[in-house]
């Protein structure tokens, strides 16, 4: 959780930051990169996200990016660099994404459902999957899997929050939606994915790994 | 204040990132203590937002900051552009990411070398390019028709095309016609 290892509030890289933010501002412009580069693999990432295609999202990517260089005038230095950054990133592949299916239904699975009623699918044995797991390319992709087969408005809240760690008021923000609302759908995900990575259940691949024990079964 | 399973599944997001008050979470502590299948609810979720949240699920294609780096090279220093663009495709033999523009400039108004060159093909000779020993075609980093990433081999695009690779029509698509 990268996020919470570096709290908000940590003064050098902060103070260095907005040092470059304000000598990019003045035209030091070789700067930028300097400042971008420790988010660049996460704009990408959010890009991704959303566009679900390498191509797409890294065109994506650079555009955003460079909409934030030529707008750099328009970050407000209360916020957080990073958040405006990705938020960019979001609005770019989200209007993307809108001009190539501006002619298709949207899926029945992304329409909101938000009433309905869950219920958690039942475990015969829960494995805990460590996080060196993911040193393993074959585990990132099936997570990358079964994100990607979530209905997009469920994809964009879990991947804003989770994945890029903004807050849940930044996230509604972002997505120009209720705090509830993305609540409500966070929870959704969550509980999604919790059910698509469980062994047995849409996620088969999990009995052939030989993870620990974790919770015992319901 | 006590809770059921429903009202736990409904609130365990919320309690994960510590958004649940006082009151509930003490009910929902004591809930979780005694009920299975809730704390194994907890435990998954907690998992996944865990795993997800890693910086390991953070990548990026290969060579995507080069392209990048150029990108924003282009735009803060139009005038430098080429110079700067034909020094990289020069100097850098490993960094072959997409040198697009360097390779633009080089290559334009120039006949290709190579006298296998195909027509239509405007593929820059000295254009480092990445061949994969079961492949046919040639490709720039980060192309996402490359097959084998494990055994990437970088190579002057005339000396790609020598060896019998063709240019991909999707990464090296601007340089035919
Ligand atoms: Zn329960
Ligand atoms: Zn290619």
């Amino acid at each position: 959780m990268p996020e919470s290892a570096t709290p908000l509030g940590h003064p050098a890289r902060q103070t260095s930051e907005a040092e470059l933010v304000r000598r990019v501002r003045d035209g030091e412009h070789d700067l930028f990169y300097e400042l971008i580069r420790p988010y660049e693999r996460r704009v990408y990432s959010a890009a991704f996200a959303i566009l679900r295609n390498t191509a797409d999202a890294e065109d994506a990517a650079q555009e955003a990016i460079l909409k934030a260089f030529k707008h750099i005038r328009q970050f407000r230095e209360e916020a957080r660099f990073s958040t405006w950054l990705i938020q960019i990133a979001v609005n770019e592949a989200r209007m993307r994404r809108r001009k190539d299916h501006a002619d298709l239904m949207e899926p029945i699975a992304d329409r909101p459902d938000e009433s309905g009623v869950y219920t958690p699918r039942d475990f015969a044995d829960w494995r805990e999957i460590p996080s060196e797991a993911l040193e393993r390319k074959e585990i990132r992709e099936k997570l990358a899997e079964a994100l990607a087969s979530l209905g997009e408005i469920y994809r964009e809240v879990f991947v804003l929050r989770d994945m890029q760690h903004l807050s849940i008021e930044e996230t509604a923000e972002t997505l120009e939606i209720s705090t509830a609302s993305a609540k409500t759908r966070l929870l959704r995900a969550r509980l999604m994915l919790r059910d698509l990575l469980a062994p047995g259940l849409g996620g088969p691949w999990m009995s052939r790994l030989s993870f620990e024990k974790g919770a015992k079964p319901w | 204040m006590v809770v059921n399973c429903e009202q736990v599944w409904h609130e365990v997001s919320d309690y994960l990132d510590g958004e649940v008050g006082v009151e509930l979470r003490a009910a929902m502590d004591e809930h979780l203590r005694a009920c299975k299948g809730c704390s194994s609810l907890l435990a998954g979720m907690r998992n996944v937002v865990s795993l997800y949240g890693d910086e390991r699920m953070v990548e990026a294609p290969l060579g995507f900051s080069y392209r990048l780096q150029r990108r924003l090279e282009e735009n803060s220093h139009p005038t430098r552009r080429t110079f700067f663009g034909w020094a990289v495709a020069a100097a850098a033999t490993v960094l072959v990411a997409g040198s697009f523009e360097a390779a633009r400039s080089y290559g334009l108004g120039r006949t290709p070398r190579s006298a296998h060159a195909q027509a239509g093909n405007h593929v820059p000779p000295d254009l480092m390019v990445l061949v994969y020993p079961e492949g046919k075609t040639f490709h720039a980093a980060g192309c996402p028709f490359i097959l084998d990433k494990k055994n990437l081999r970088p190579v002057a695009a005339q000396e790609a095309q020598r060896e019998g690779y063709v240019p991909c029509v999707r990464c090296m698509k601007q340089y035919l016609s």
